[in-house]
């Protein structure tokens, strides 16, 4: 039932939030976000960490004759993500606080409309239900990016919707030929149900292609090189709060598809695949990372510091070890953290100097004992220093890489070079050195901002002091996962 | 049976009606006629019975389609509020023309005999040929006449020859008795029967506009008023499509293998036509012409399909085409009646001036495009279920998704406009009460369906 109440709550708080004329909106919201993350809480303290097998099931006929149901349950992988989203939504909602958009109520309707749809891709224990809650998970931020972004978002944010949907109807075309492959229980002869989908054994021809047509969707959306070129753009154009959601959140679906979807359902055909995966996505490491070094644009540096991350994890998650799944899930949530707050931070920047070029920008350290620490702590998460949440991810992954290959594991580990160079270039242009005109007057962070910030930070530390906490709730649930691949 | 009975009769009784030049009677007068035909045709529901020495048969298939084709009739006539008043004294005529030509549909999802068929399609097309002409000062509209009603007469004629070559070949008008002869099935080839198969095919493909037999499509939609654009390119073409499928399976269901390749070659065709032709058009109106085009080759791939899902992929495939085309055509009037143009600039700064039109459109775009949350996506994932259960053909399915992609590009080409185009010197649209009533119908519709698609979903 919690499953349920904290899959339905942020669609109904959208219906409320939309009828709240005026810049109410965005408390409505707040509150409604913060209620939802209790939500997520209550479920994660009844959570009983050593089973494999969903918790909070639920089940109804959706489409009976045809063995569709409408299934939703969460096992350690995806109480992880829906905690990680619920958490981050009240944030999202609290950063955008000094910005007065137009027609709030639209706007904040469609953040908690885009939250059931991210908690939906979590929690859906059957194909179709899944293919369904990610593409209502697309809609909402298309519109918030396209209504509310900068100057070149309509063209910028068409790219992406078009693009990312040309993927996942490819997933879908996959999903509708595996579910004909099912065998049905009850008066349906087939089923969408996960189960079903686990228990196929298609020849590895079939698996080579239907791995591809469900890669397509998910490198689309994470993005992995060469599929990324919606990515950077997006992201500069969208509104912040879309850009986190963007960043934070929606990219973890794709790589939650992977671990739920793909790797699980065509087994044989990701191994057949496994090194042309990981030579992309190692390729998007150093691609992502040379091209940040390059930026000036904060927003930009940033976007592509994500397609080099995301190639890291997909990497580990596609070395098919125990340390690259469990890699993967940590620096899923460590990447969703360190960017939503990276990205507030060229925001908090933005709104104050109106410039994200790092070139304009300088010496703000000098006034912002408070900004200047969160930033630094983040920035080095992001970096993957010791005591942070990204080393306990990248250690991980790249351990997870070397097993499978070292050339690859060497060569992907060049990654914490390259991050450290971006990273600590951008922090040292933008906060040290002399202040730039631009820079001349800057407040210290604002109550609202702190409250923002320091919960992030907090959580650099927690998973990078005390990773055993995340790292046991998936751990059985990526042990069940690797069992249904190898077992097949 | 009564259905036909009644719209003869409350068709006529309307032309009588016609002495009172009001909208303000003619108009509920028509829907009430419409409420009742859809009440009465929903009586024969699960009880079949055949007509006219087994000319005709209500059956389930018919009494489903014909609700959509009343329903979506239904639909149409509110939005011919303000139009026609102030500008027409033909009011009555038009009304009782369009309850004609759903006679005629009716007669085309009942057929037993292919005469019945070819009398059903000629009482249909004669009623729009005048209707596309009813702007009498336009010449555009005119022209849309004058082009559907020649083409028209020519496949007609062929269509008729393809039925007299049937007839030669088996010696029935029947459908039942021409499967039975299965001449045509492998090793039976029969030269007389093929090329009336042919002809017939080609026939009916002029009249869901499936290419390479679609060309008068988009003049005779942009000249046409938009009215009755919307019932040819929802009521004309679903009549013709379920006509089409009853026809392959009752009568021609044994020789499959040889109108596949012509029907498999028309598909991909349509498919190709109508969605490359949609995202290059200017106009919405052209656009929703091509975009007719493409909802017809994805009809036509349940047709082909040709299997026991085939039926209810149609069925809910028509069903929320129809309810969202006609929510699409319903704004577009609405819209270009204040602001008289037919680009996607009309529709700039909707968001602002008109949430809800905007909101309407939105969502029956999205419907057509096939996203979740809306009846279309269920529409397509029905489609492509009964086409992939057929292992061979997932190509078919693979081509249609790559178009689906495209489609997604022109419909929202109408969503950028309308939120983030500004208003400029656009005013906010009138629109009557009654008419937003039954926008918002038409949008619950289409998203109780995207929710919860097995309400209608296995009727059939």
């Amino acid at each position: 039932m919690i499953t349920a109440l904290l899959l339905f709550w942020p669609a109904l708080a959208a219906l409320l939030v939309l009828l709240v004329k005026g810049q109410g909106a965005k408390r409505v919201a707040f509150i409604a976000a913060l209620v939802e993350f209790a939500f997520a809480l209550f479920a994660a303290t009844s959570f009983v960490v050593d089973r494999t097998a969903p918790q909070f099931a639920l089940s109804v006929p959706w489409v009976e004759s045809a063995g569709i149901s409408f299934s939703i349950g969460m096992d350690g992988i995806s109480l992880l993500m829906v905690l990680l989203t619920t958490f981050l939504v009240p944030l999202i909602v609290l950063s955008s606080f000094k910005h007065d958009y137009k027609k709030p109520n639209a706007f904040y309707a469609l953040i908690l409309f885009m939250q059931t749809g991210l908690i939906g891709v979590f929690v859906a224990q059957d194909a179709f239900l899944f293919y369904f809650f990610w593409e209502v998970a697309l809609i909402p931020v298309y519109f918030i990016s396209a209504i509310w972004g900068g100057a070149r978002r309509v063209a910028v944010t068409f790219k992406f919707f078009v693009y990312t949907i040309f993927g996942s109807f490819f997933m879908l075309a996959a999903f509708i030929y595996l579910y004909f492959q099912t065998a049905g229980t009850g008066v349906a002869a087939h089923s969408s149900d996960v189960n079903a989908f686990y228990q196929l054994a298609l020849d590895s021809s079939t698996q080579s292609w239907i791995f591809w047509f469900l890669f397509l969707a998910f490198a689309i959306k994470m993005p992995v090189f060469p599929f990324h070129t919606w990515q950077p753009d997006t992201y500069t154009e969208a509104p912040t709060q879309a850009t986190m959601l963007l960043s934070g959140i929606m990219l973890k679906m794709g790589i939650y598809g992977v671990l739920r979807w793909l790797l699980p359902v065509v087994p044989n055909g990701a191994s057949q695949w496994l090194d042309v995966v990981l030579v992309l996505s190692i390729i998007g490491i150093i691609y992502g990372s040379i091209i940040a070094i390059r930026q000036r644009d904060l927003k930009r540096l940033i976007a592509y510091s994500s397609i080099a991350h995301v190639g890291l994890i997909s990497a580990g998650i596609f070395s098919l070890t125990e340390q690259g799944l469990q890699g993967g899930v940590i620096q899923m949530l460590s990447h969703g953290i360190n960017v939503v707050g990276l990205f507030f931070i060229i925001d908090i920047i933005f709104s104050r100097t109106k410039t994200r070029e790092i070139l304009n920008l300088g010496g703000i350290t000098q006034s912002t004992p408070a900004l200047s620490i969160c930033f630094m702590i983040l920035m080095l998460g992001s970096v993957a220093l010791p005591l942070t949440n990204g080393f306990v991810g990248e250690f991980l992954l790249l351990s997870g890489v070397f097993q499978y290959n070292y050339v690859f594991g060497a060569v992907a580990g060049v990654t914490i070079i390259l991050g450290a160079v971006y990273m600590l270039r951008m922090f040292q242009g933008v906060m040290f050195g002399t202040k730039s005109p631009e820079t001349e007057v800057f407040a210290d962070l604002t109550f609202n901002e702190k409250a923002v910030l320091i919960p992030l930070v907090i959580m650099v530390f927690w998973i990078g002091l005390f990773p055993n906490t995340f790292l046991d709730i998936s751990e059985p649930a990526v042990f069940n996962l690797l069992n249904i691949i190898q077992r097949r | 049976m009564i259905s036909i009975i009644l719209l003869a009769g409350f068709g006529i009784i309307n032309l009588f009606a016609g002495f009172l030049k009001s909208n303000r009677v003619l108009l509920p007068l028509a829907l009430l006629f419409l409420a009742i035909v859809f009440g009465v045709n929903l009586f024969s529901w699960n009880d079949p019975q055949s007509y006219f020495n087994h000319m005709l048969t209500i059956d389930n298939y018919a009494v489903a389609f014909t609700g959509i084709m009343v329903l979506s009739t239904l639909l149409i006539l509110p939005f011919s509020q303000r139009y026609v008043a102030d500008q027409d004294e033909n009011l009555a005529e038009y009304y009782s023309l369009l309850l004609f030509s759903l006679l005629g549909a009716i007669m085309m999802v009942g057929f037993e005999n292919m005469i019945m068929l070819f009398l059903g399609i000629e009482i249909l097309s004669i009623s729009m040929y005048i209707l596309a002409g009813s702007d009498k000062k336009k010449q555009r509209s005119n022209e849309a006449a004058l082009k559907y009603f020649l083409m028209g007469s020519f496949f007609t004629g062929v269509l008729l020859f393809g039925i007299v070559l049937i007839y030669g070949a088996t010696g029935s008008f029947d459908i039942s008795t021409i499967a039975g002869t299965s001449i045509g099935a492998e090793g039976i080839e029969n030269t007389m029967f093929i090329l009336g198969l042919l002809l017939t095919i080609i026939g009916i493909s002029f009249k869901i506009s499936a290419a390479p037999f679609h060309f008068w499509t988009p003049d005779v939609y942009e000249g046409t008023p938009t009215l009755f654009t919307a019932f040819m390119s929802t009521v004309v073409k679903i009549a013709g499509v379920a006509a089409f499928y009853k026809l392959m399976n009752a009568a021609f269901a044994s020789s499959y293998t040889t109108w596949f390749p012509t029907l498999i070659a028309i598909t991909v065709l349509t498919l190709v036509v109508g969605n490359i032709g949609a995202a290059v058009q200017g106009s919405v109106k052209r656009m929703l012409a091509y975009s007719s085009i493409s909802h017809a080759g994805y009809l036509l791939m349940a047709l082909i399909a040709f299997n026991e899902r085939s039926e209810s992929a149609i069925f809910f495939y028509s069903l929320a085409y129809s309810v969202a085309t006609i929510a699409a055509f319903g704004v577009l009037k609405l819209v270009t009646v204040q602001r008289d143009e037919e680009s996607f600039a009309t529709f700039n700064g909707l968001g602002q001036t008109n949430p809800l039109l905007a909101f309407v459109m939105t969502v029956s775009m999205c419907s057509l495009a096939g996203i979740p949350l809306t009846a279309g996506f269920f529409g397509k994932f029905f489609v492509f279920t009964s086409v992939v259960e057929d292992n061979s053909l997932i190509w078919l399915v693979v081509v249609a998704v790559l178009l689906a992609a495209v489609g997604i590009y022109y419909y929202f080409k109408v969503v950028i406009a309308m939120y983030m185009q500004p208003a400029g010197n656009y005013e906010r649209v009138r629109v009557t009460s009654f008419a937003s009533v039954v926008l918002i119908i038409m949008a619950a519709i289409t998203i109780l369906l995207g929710l919860a698609p097995a309400i209608v979903s296995d009727l059939i």
